[in-house]
């Protein structure tokens, strides 16, 4: 291929460009009306920079300011408080990360490196069930957890995913063959059980798959609205999507908080794009080779 | 065996019973009050009857025809860009950063951006001399402008995926196609598409399959409005569900989009002869 810039190559080039400024331009857009004065939107609509730059939005939808400051700049003054929303958030992607990622890796293991009769029969059952839209078994597990009690808890948010998705263990599975059996075998010669040979070696070989998979969990639990709707609508255990979602319904048609709302979005996106810019290579490597998400 | 006990009882619990609870489910009368009720085929019969069941499958088809068609070419558009030009990682980075935040948290900036008074995006057709469109609130741009947001967020990831798979055609078929003189249009057209089919296919099937169950962006938008316009399946099913507490017709409701999602990818996978790669 020839490098030299031809006229084809830099219409290519402003093509990609307009495409990145199409994706970034939206982030943009949450910030500048994030720091803008509420009232004050409607009248400069088109305005490139935040207008009367403020911090109120976000001292509102964090609960920091009174009622009638969060008025005069075009709040409800309807209480939110997105600090224990972020809380929430934390704790239940956190939990469910550390719970699924390890069961599934014990599981993966007993898939990749155990032999046991009807083995691999077990895992086709464990794929096919990546095959069920997950609405038709969520109405079946809302129930469960409504029976046992658990609706609007911590544990009924994280319970159906922090045992094992078949993702999860397909994806480790993978991993764990590729690892080569021979440090295994030495090991097991000199009388390691498969407790010490998963704890001390194939754990710490694979702590770069592992990691990786334990970033994609953590972001696809924060970002999970569905079954946290269903079951943890209560303001204490209210995580930030749902939050998000109460927030949008509780603005006046008329004239929308904007500003908060904008607030509200970019505390919910921000952990999710420093996780993103600390691991931006190795997120971006992992899609692709590691199938489909 | 202690390694599988955690797995196999969350599967067990959490996947397996659900789903035969699900399909037992769709036979009953179910309204969480009282134990379900057998009552056969009813709630089938029921919905075949159901306009709004009718009107929920044709909005979806139309929302996965329009997200997945304009998807699928832009990310190939996207993918093919990133192929010549770049390897960077800054610019693969840039790409895929919408489709790691919350569904949301994008329906919320762009229900904003797309605000028929103050939004940006009306204020810029303006300035262009295009009136303003009511994006969410016209019943026949709401399905459009949600499946445009979700290409928005899922674009840049689909086009990794499809750029993961040109990095497996090897450059010696591209090495031949010039020494031949193809010209670019030839070779994309008669050499990478076809090479790429298999990588297409998959893309397809999961982004389809996906598309189907369309529905955070809608609940914190349209909420199934303006007239139905945006009620997808999914939707009608959780409202169905959670806010008339008619367990049992949600159940078969999501008996059926489970067979139609199995029909849809068994077809693609037949149809696009995905085993089959043309590099033999």
């Amino acid at each position: 291929m020839r490098k030299s810039l031809t006229p084809g190559r830099a219409a290519a080039w402003a093509l990609l460009i307009v495409l990145m400024v199409l994706t970034l331009f939206p982030f943009y857009w949450m910030l500048r009306t994030a720091f803008s004065d509420n009232t004050q939107l409607a009248g400069h609509p088109s305005s490139l920079l935040p207008v009367e730059t403020t911090l109120g939005a976000f001292k509102r939808v964090l609960g920091l300011s009174t009622v009638e400051e969060a008025q005069a700049q075009g709040g409800s003054g309807a209480a939110v408080n997105f600090w224990l929303y972020l809380r929430n958030s934390v704790i239940v992607s956190t939990v469910t990360t550390l719970c699924q990622v390890f069961f599934s890796a014990m599981a993966a293991y007993a898939f990749a490196r155990l032999r046991w009769p009807g083995r691999d029969k077990v895992f086709a059952l464990f794929l096919a069930a990546l095959m069920v839209p997950p609405i038709f078994t969520t109405l079946p597990n809302f129930v469960l957890i409504k029976n046992l009690g658990l609706l609007n808890s911590f544990a009924g948010i994280i319970l159906p995913g922090a045992l094992m998705t078949p993702f999860a263990i397909f994806f480790l599975r993978q991993f764990f063959l590729g690892i080569s059996r021979e440090l295994e075998e030495a090991a097991m010669i000199d009388g390691a059980g498969h407790r010490r040979i998963f704890f001390g070696i194939v754990i710490p070989m694979s702590a770069a798959p592992i990691a990786t998979l334990a970033i994609l969990t953590y972001i696809n639990s924060w970002n999970d609205y569905f079954w946290p709707l269903l079951v943890g609508q209560q303001e204490n255990v209210r995580v930030l999507t749902v939050a998000l979602g109460v927030f949008r319904s509780q603005t006046p048609q008329g004239g929308p908080d904007w500003a908060g709302l904008m607030a509200a979005a970019l505390i919910a996106a921000l952990p999710m794009i420093i996780l993103f810019l600390a691991f931006a290579k190795r997120i971006t490597n992992s899609i692709g080779f590691s199938g489909i998400k | 065996m202690i390694f599988l006990a955690p797995a196999t009882l969350g599967f067990v619990v959490f996947y397996i019973w659900p789903t035969l609870r699900g399909a037992y489910l769709s036979f009953t009368e179910y309204s969480l009050l009282q134990p379900p009720r057998f009552n056969g085929l009813q709630n089938y019969e029921r919905m075949v009857q159901d306009s709004f069941f009718w009107n929920a499958l044709v909005v979806t088809v139309e929302y996965v025809v329009i997200n997945i068609g304009l998807q699928t070419v832009l990310a190939v558009l996207i993918a093919m860009l990133m192929y010549r030009l770049t390897k960077s990682i800054t610019v693969r980075a840039v790409i895929l950063l919408p489709y790691l935040i919350a569904n949301v948290v994008v329906a919320l900036v762009w229900y904003w951006m797309l605000d028929f008074q103050v939004g940006i995006v009306n204020q810029g057709l303006e300035l262009i001399g295009i009136d303003p469109v009511a994006f969410f609130g016209d019943s026949h741009w709401a399905i459009p402008t949600v499946a445009g947001i979700n290409i928005w967020r899922h674009m840049g990831y689909t086009a990794l995926l499809v750029f993961a798979g040109l990095q497996m055609i090897p450059s010696y078929v591209y090495e031949a196609a010039e020494v031949d003189g193809s010209s670019e249009m030839q070779t994309f057209w008669r050499i990478t598409l076809p090479l790429l089919r298999p990588v297409l296919v998959m893309v397809l099937v999961v982004t389809m399959i996906g598309s189907f169950q369309v529905f955070d962006t809608i609940a914190v938008t349209t909420q199934g409005g303006p007239i139905n316009a945006t009620r997808v399946i999914y939707f009608y099913i959780y409202e169905r569900a959670f806010t008339r507490f008619d367990f049992g017709y949600a159940s078969a409701m999501a008996m059926v989009l489970f067979v139609i999602l199995a029909i849809v990818s068994l077809l693609q996978l037949r149809l696009l002869r995905a085993k089959e790669s043309d590099l033999a």
